[in-house]
């Protein structure tokens, strides 16, 4: 057998598990290589994914919501919907798993360097946008990019995720935050209440060559943002959109995640919105 | 070097038996009413006479269900919950009688699992470790259309030998390295004739001027991924269909799989089987969300796969070798050739969607 | 042309051509010998594609899906009952379909039509009462009665049990058919042979589902093998799983098959898998005196209870 075998994962072991969310569907999993010299062989950029395996139960594609700037741990989202997830909410810290990447293509770091960025995030689908605003945000990195906004809305409050860090990245200067929910029952809630696409509407900042859009959220969500962005001028080229689909294998070879001949696992997850124009919409 | 080599019909058998002491043998031997393609245990000979098998020897390099890992749960082990390597078998494997067409479907799938950035170590060994003996088809079925996909009766792609039926006795005209050695250890040896190379000429045009069936589907790669998935056509090409899967299934390019896990106890084990794409659970995401949640859809997907986004991804022609077996094992007849012509007669801009 | 063929060319384009329908299920020639293959057809000039003939062994009513479409469906004896049962089941309305029926003696079995001539069949064709099958180098007729598939052998109900249209004078149902000799004789082995036999008869099935995806009964929108919390049948070649999936399909036939056939046509492996669904026919007609899908007005067995069903156990 050779040695390489891309079904492998390498053992990690649960460090930390924080609920993130009020109704407890979303934890966190803080996650550390058992072997010291996988960490350097796991290194990923911001927007990829992995397979987490659970050893009895199986595998899932999670994206990755630790930054690379982050140092001895990996770090997941997960949310309770199936069989692996709901094994994986049951464990405790200290249970070893296993992950197997970094899988799939990341945001186009080298394209993005030196542009305005906005995010736009809705619900769990966050996960990789904290990589991504972490890296940014990370004095070694924050020079290389320009105006940095984040839109980002959930349910309710309760549903936010990585509440703290939203709250730090609020006080800086060097990111525009823009938090919104559906609905607010706190009368101090001091953020957005809207979906995320009138909130786009209001503060996105002007369309250019040098602006991009990050899109990453529910199908609902990016059924009305995207025409938002259009109507503000963002060329389907500056669009940036991170798709999900149904993955096994993670590497290009079970065939099942395909939309038109790119496979999402390996041609994606992250797309521009002119070439997604160009396969059916099989996602 | 010789590389035409003649096997008197009688010693045949002896050269087989030879060469198991270096070779698993798998070939065609009969099984109820069908030909199936598999190891043959010791004692047993392949059927040279067969003339298809219900399912394609892909199966010798992609099994149905393969064990990919084993493991054990026992949470006092020291390597519980570890995925742990199961032994494969090294010996080599001398495929024989294997078709022209079939060989060149392993080529087609080798396309998909020996990739730059990724290699399928299960595929891959099985591969390295077979060898592939191929029999010429002297007389083509009527459902072989073969010669428009890239291969043919008499076809060496993908082959360590070309064996060519003349009666009486055998050709074989050794394509490898890998071909010479299963030749050396069945002691088939003896050089063929001086006619031979015009005999094995002539057969071939007699094999392939007997294809009747031709598909084209140049115009396929001219017409836009979305025109041709929206056409309108669908409905009525796909509406027999009832998303079987017996076409995923007895197909040589198919390659599609699923990975799960099963537990007995704390013994575990990670496999993979065969899937297919005719099925709703294929591509259903775990909120309940499928982006192909119609059997129109799936059953657009594999002829959109195999006669648009393969070429187009890979620019190898199509993913079809034109073997015939999804023809003649579909329950409700769908034909692959009928529908590659839908596709290739289309005429978006008309506005053409040939509905009923 | 077959009379049956020119009969439902003309009702389907009557029925288009008033709106009465908004489509045709039926069948087009297929590309192989033996073969047909189910179409719709919803512009009445195309309605010269329909055919009718031998070989229409596949059960239209599977086609019906749960369309609210108004559909105009040719049904044969066994055909018509899945429908009866369809709306039973409430899948679809009476008022929704008109039903093409078509008074049948039978479909021909391809597997005993094939071995009849050496080689690859390249043609079959039916004249005067007889089947001629034609391989490149071989021929050979015999009478279409014996070119039956089993289920019509053994067929109790030719006639469409419920029609709206009829392309033919409605023919005799044969009295005093005893449909059971096969499975009595499975009945009659030990447990020991009865399992060698199931093995055997199931050890080239290569989990294509052709058998469930062909029955109209088969509609689940998620089949139990496809079930994954819990997982009841894995979805590898264990024989395990192979014995689960097809022995619980076969009690999830239970008083609602109708013996059309469509499984074994089907079966790309030639299994006789009505083995196993005439069984459950067989133990239904016996318990409740049951079958199915012959009137609108009675409830299926498997999904009735009265306070004097025999059995003591929820009592």
């Amino acid at each position: 057998m050779p040695v390489n075998n891309p079904y492998v994962p390498y053992p990690v072991r649960i460090a930390d598990i924080r609920v993130e969310t009020e109704d407890r569907s979303l934890k966190t999993f803080r996650l550390e290589f058992v072997n010291p010299g996988d960490a350097e062989k796991f290194a990923y950029q911001s927007g990829q994914f992995a397979e987490i395996s659970v050893a009895g139960e199986g595998e899932i594609p999670i994206g990755i919501a630790s930054s690379p700037t982050e140092k001895g741990f990996i770090q997941f989202t997960i949310f309770k919907t199936g069989k692996v997830t709901s094994c994986l909410h049951q464990m405790k810290p200290g249970a070893t798993i296993g992950v197997r990447g970094p899988l799939g293509n990341s945001y186009p770091w080298e394209t993005l360097k030196g542009k305005n960025i906005l995010i736009i995030g809705g619900g769990f689908a966050f996960t990789t946008l904290r990589s991504s605003i972490k890296m940014m945000l990370d004095p070694a990195h924050r020079a290389d990019f320009g105006d940095i906004d984040v839109v980002y809305g959930a349910r309710t409050p309760g549903m936010l995720l990585y509440k703290e860090e939203l709250t730090e990245w609020e006080k800086r200067d060097d990111i525009r935050m823009h938090i919104t929910v559906d609905k607010a029952e706190d009368l101090g809630w001091a953020y957005h209440v809207g979906f995320v696409p009138a909130v786009t509407r209001e503060v996105a900042p002007a369309a250019g060559d040098d602006t991009y859009a990050i899109i990453c959220g529910p199908p609902v969500m990016i059924k009305f943002t995207l025409p938002v962005l259009e109507e503000l001028g963002y060329h389907h080229d500056r669009m940036l959109m991170s798709l999900e689909n149904r993955m096994k294998c993670g590497i290009g070879m079970c065939g099942r995640c395909n939309i038109g001949k790119e496979l999402v696992c390996k041609d994606g997850p992250v797309f521009t919105l002119s070439h997604l124009k160009t396969t059916p919409m099989e996602y | 070097m010789t590389t035409l080599i003649h096997i008197d019909k009688q010693n045949w058998d002896r050269g087989i038996e030879a060469s198991r002491k270096q070779y698993h043998i798998a070939g065609p031997v009969k099984d109820k009413e069908f030909h199936v393609f598999r190891r043959l245990e010791n004692g047993e000979l392949p059927d040279m006479t067969y003339k298809s098998t219900r399912l394609s020897p892909k199966s010798l390099l992609f099994p149905q269900s393969e064990i990919m890992f084993a493991y054990t749960l026992d949470e006092t082990a020291e390597n519980a919950g570890m995925m742990q390597d199961v032994k494969a078998d090294d010996f080599p494997c001398a495929v024989i009688g294997i078709r022209p067409y079939d060989a060149k479907a392993i080529q087609i799938m080798k396309l998909n699992f020996d990739a730059a950035e990724y290699q399928d170590p299960y595929w891959i060994h099985a591969f390295v470790r077979s060898t592939f003996i191929g029999l010429a088809i002297n007389e083509p079925e009527s459902v072989d259309f073969s010669t428009s996909c890239g291969t043919g009766p008499f076809e060496e792609t993908g082959l360590d030998a070309l064996m060519v039926d003349c009666m009486d006795h055998y050709l074989i005209k050794i394509l490898t390295d890998k071909g010479r050695a299963w030749m050396h250890a069945a002691g088939f040896t003896t050089a063929a004739r001086e006619t031979a190379p015009q005999t094995l000429e002539s057969m071939k045009a007699e094999a392939e001027s007997k294809i009747a069936s031709k598909v084209s589907f140049d115009n396929i790669r001219e017409m836009s991924v979305l025109d041709l998935y929206q056409a309108g056509f669908w409905e009525d090409a796909a509406f027999g269909c009832i998303n079987c899967g017996a076409c995923t299934y007895a197909c040589p390019t198919c390659w599609c799989f699923d990975i799960q896990d099963e537990k007995y106890g704390v013994r575990g084990i990670r496999m993979r089987n065969w899937d297919s794409c005719m099925t709703p659970l294929f591509t259903l995401h775990a909120s309940g969300h499928n982006p192909r949640s119609t059997g129109l859809g799936r059953t657009r997907q594999r002829f959109m796969h195999k006669l648009k986004y393969f070429p187009d991804k890979y620019n190898q022609g199509i993913m079809c070798v034109g073997c015939g077996r999804c023809i003649v094992q579909c329950p409700a007849n769908i034909d692959i050739r009928k529908i590659c012509d839908r596709m290739n007669r289309y005429e978006a801009r008309k506005g053409d969607c040939q509905c009923q | 042309m077959t009379d049956a063929t020119h009969k439902i060319q003309e009702i389907s384009r009557r029925i288009l051509e008033n709106g009465k329908v908004d489509k045709i299920i039926g069948y087009q020639k297929g590309s192989m010998p033996m073969m047909n293959t189910p179409c719709v057809i919803r512009n009445p000039a195309n309605v010269g594609q329909l055919v009718w003939d031998s070989h229409c062994r596949l059960n239209l009513a599977k086609y019906l899906g749960n369309t609210k479409e108004r559909v105009g469906i040719i049904a044969k004896g066994c055909d018509s009952r899945n429908i009866v049962m369809h709306i039973l089941e409430n899948r679809i309305q009476r008022e929704q379909m008109v039903i093409i029926g078509v008074p049948c003696n039978g479909m021909a079995d391809k597997w005993k039509l094939s071995a009849l001539v050496d080689g690859e069949v390249v043609a079959v064709t039916e004249a005067n009462g007889n089947i001629t099958v034609t391989s490149v180098s071989d021929e050979k007729a015999i009478p279409r009665a014996q070119a039956l598939q089993e289920n019509c052998v053994l067929c109790k109900h030719r006639n469409p049990v419920i029609y709206d249209e009829l392309t033919a004078e409605l023919v005799e149902e044969p009295q005093n058919m005893d449909r059971h000799e096969s499975i009595r004789k499975i009945e009659s082995m030990t447990p020991d042979e009865r399992w060698r036999f199931f093995d055997d008869m199931l050890s080239s099935c290569t989990r294509c589902h052709a058998c469930r995806n062909a029955c109209p009964l088969c509609y689940c929108p998620t089949c139990f093998v496809d079930e994954s919390r819990p997982q009841w049948v894995g979805k590898g070649m264990d024989p395990v799983d192979i014995r689960s999936y097809h022995f619980l399909r076969a009690f999830h036939c239970a008083g609602r098959c109708t013996d059309c056939g469509a499984c074994e046509a089907a079966c790309p492996m030639h299994i006789p898998v009505r083995l196993l669904t005439r069984k459950l026919e067989k133990d239904c007609f016996d318990r409740f005196k049951w079958s199915a899908g012959l009137s609108l007005d009675q409830r299926p067995a498997m999904d009735t209870y009265t306070p004097n069903d025999p059995n003591d156990f929820f009592k």
